[in-house]
């Protein structure tokens, strides 16, 4: 093994390098795909009718399928890059190989940000869940959600903690479930099983815009709510049995399911919740699919979305806390942060330590700052991260030709989808502007003052040989 | 005292306890092997025994 070329005809590898407990290699392409699949689904049941509201049915609509070809994009192009950067980390460690360490440190925070952000947000949905449900059952108190929100972290984090297989096969069964749920609903409320309760043309006649096309574009901030998340999958590259076959499988299996469940849920609760209440996540319809749902009269389909809800909720914090420790764990590894971050359990093989020291940080942002804000936040660092994708993408064809290197996939269609996702980054950044201007530019203003630091005093302690362990050959016009 | 108030003092409890169990393994785990041992991890190691594919 010693001596290793990643362009032999006769083997593949990579040479030793003092490993004793690395992160353990156990995961197939189901759980790839519950992993990401599993973070966005929460954002069907929740979150994607607020487009409605900026735009009417009909913008949210657009904005779905706009979303849809955006993150089609980022599956196809994190798929091949990620199918030959197989490492712990995703995107930060293909930005640390491809682009270069200041990029792959913002790339590593924007990943840390958006998943604890995200998993900050779906324990407070949970705890809200819990207090839902209380009322149904006549508790006639106020119920104190904090010590919901906390176990959710708390339980999903140990989970985290004692290891990956289990982890995400909990995802890949809650997953299942609520997508399950949203096909059930659908068929039970189109008439394809038993009678029919849409009325699609009475609910829009005269309103199909009624905002306009600015009021389009306004929708498209919230249409990344379909979808956003499924670029997770490549976090577990370290830790599937063969990357090459199942990140790019578990990626793109997942971008299409969401796309029917993203469509199907439009579908489903514009054709029985008024626009106006379906548009009004606060005080009107807070859980889209579970209000539709409630309007069918059949108490199995009011269980089954309101569990639906609550595991697509989990699934989404667990996969959340999953993603973020494994991206500062590479970040810790590679001393971009203090290598104590690059620690595996002997037992559980796991990062614990990384684990451990984001649950503080998620109960922070999870009690003490309001779901609005959190949620942009994490939306804009998703955002930050889509835009560097087409560059990295572009910049890999170019240094790393096809035929210089091994990839588990080639996404089609070169430079294309790279230019599609950099032209609907902007239009997104446009319409987030529009709605949350302030928060945009104060990301931006943090993210400019972290790599001034890291710039003139990190960088130093950074193992700038040791982190490449990957026999690549030279790129070209290197 | 009503189910959801117990259900409140059961989930305090639980947290308490699994927030436990992570620092005291932490702990136990940081004191029987060595720094070296722990951050021992090296990106792409196993790669060469699970994937044999040829271009």
């Amino acid at each position: 093994m010693a001596n290793t070329d990643i362009t032999s005809k006769e083997m593949d590898g990579f040479g030793p390098h003092g490993t004793v407990v690395g992160l353990l290699r156990v995961l197939g392409p189901a759980h790839v795909w519950a992993l990401g699949v599993g973070i966005v689904l929460v954002g069907e049941y929740m979150g994607w009718n607020f487009a409605v509201g900026k735009g009417g049915a009909y913008a949210a609509l657009i904005a779905c399928w706009f979303a849809g070809i955006l993150y089609s994009c980022v599956a196809m192009i994190d798929s091949e890059v990620t199918s030959t950067v197989a490492a712990a980390g995703g995107q930060y460690t293909q930005a640390k190989h491809i682009v270069g360490p200041l990029m792959a440190f913002n790339v590593g925070l924007y990943l840390t940000f958006a998943y604890t952000m995200l998993e900050a947000a779906n324990a407070i949905t949970a705890g809200y869940l819990v207090s839902v449900v209380a009322s149904m059952t006549g508790y006639a108190g106020e119920l104190d959600q904090r010590p919901f929100i906390i176990l959710v972290i708390m339980f999903l984090a140990w989970l985290n903690y004692r290891g990956v297989l289990a982890t995400l096969t909990f995802n890949l069964v809650i997953t299942a479930i609520a997508f399950v749920a949203i096909l059930v609903l659908f068929l039970s409320t189109s008439g394809v099983l038993g009678g029919g309760i849409m009325q699609h043309a009475a609910l829009m006649e005269g309103h199909e815009l009624p905002y306009g096309w600015i009021g389009v574009l306004a929708a498209m901030h919230f249409g990344l709510w379909y979808y956003l998340g499924i670029e997770g999958t490549t976090q577990a590259a370290e830790e599937v049995r063969s990357p090459a076959r199942a990140l790019p499988f578990g990626t793109l299996a997942g971008i299409m399911t969401l796309l029917i469940a993203a469509t199907l849920t439009w579908y489903t609760c514009s054709g029985v919740l008024p626009w106006e209440y379906l548009g009004d996540g606060v005080d009107g319809s807070v859980a889209p699919l579970f209000d539709t749902a409630r309007l069918s009269g059949s108490t199995g389909l009011v269980w089954l979305l309101g569990f639906g809800t609550l595991f697509a909720t989990l699934a989404s914090a667990n996969g959340c806390i999953n993603d973020a420790s494994r991206a500062w764990f590479a970040m810790g590894r590679d001393k971009y942060l203090p290598g104590w971050f690059g620690a595996v359990h002997p037992r559980y093989r796991t990062p614990y330590r990384s684990i451990v020291f984001l649950v503080p940080i998620a109960l922070i942002f999870a009690l003490g700052a309001p779901l609005d804000q959190v949620i942009t936040f994490s939306i804009l660092s998703g955002l930050l991260e889509y835009t560097f994708m087409p560059l990295n993408v572009i910049m890999f064809r170019k240094k790393w030709p096809l035929n210089t290197i091994k990839r588990g996939y080639e996404h089609p269609f070169h430079p294309l989808p790279a230019i599609v996702l950099l032209c609907l980054c902007g239009i997104t950044f446009f319409a987030v502007f529009l709605g949350y201007g302030t928060q945009l530019i104060a990301m931006i203003g943090f993210y400019i003052v972290v790599s001034l630091w890291f710039h003139f005093w990190r960088y130093r302690f950074v193992s700038r040989g040791a982190q490449f362990t990957m026999p690549w050959p030279k790129p070209e016009g290197y | 005292m009503e189910t959801w108030q117990m259900l409140e003092y059961a989930a305090w409890g639980v947290s308490a306890l699994l927030g436990l169990f992570m620092v005291a393994d932490w702990l136990k785990t940081d004191t029987t092997y060595s720094e070296d041992v722990l951050t021992s991890s090296r990106e792409g190691e196993l790669e060469a025994m699970t994937e044999e594919h040829k271009i």
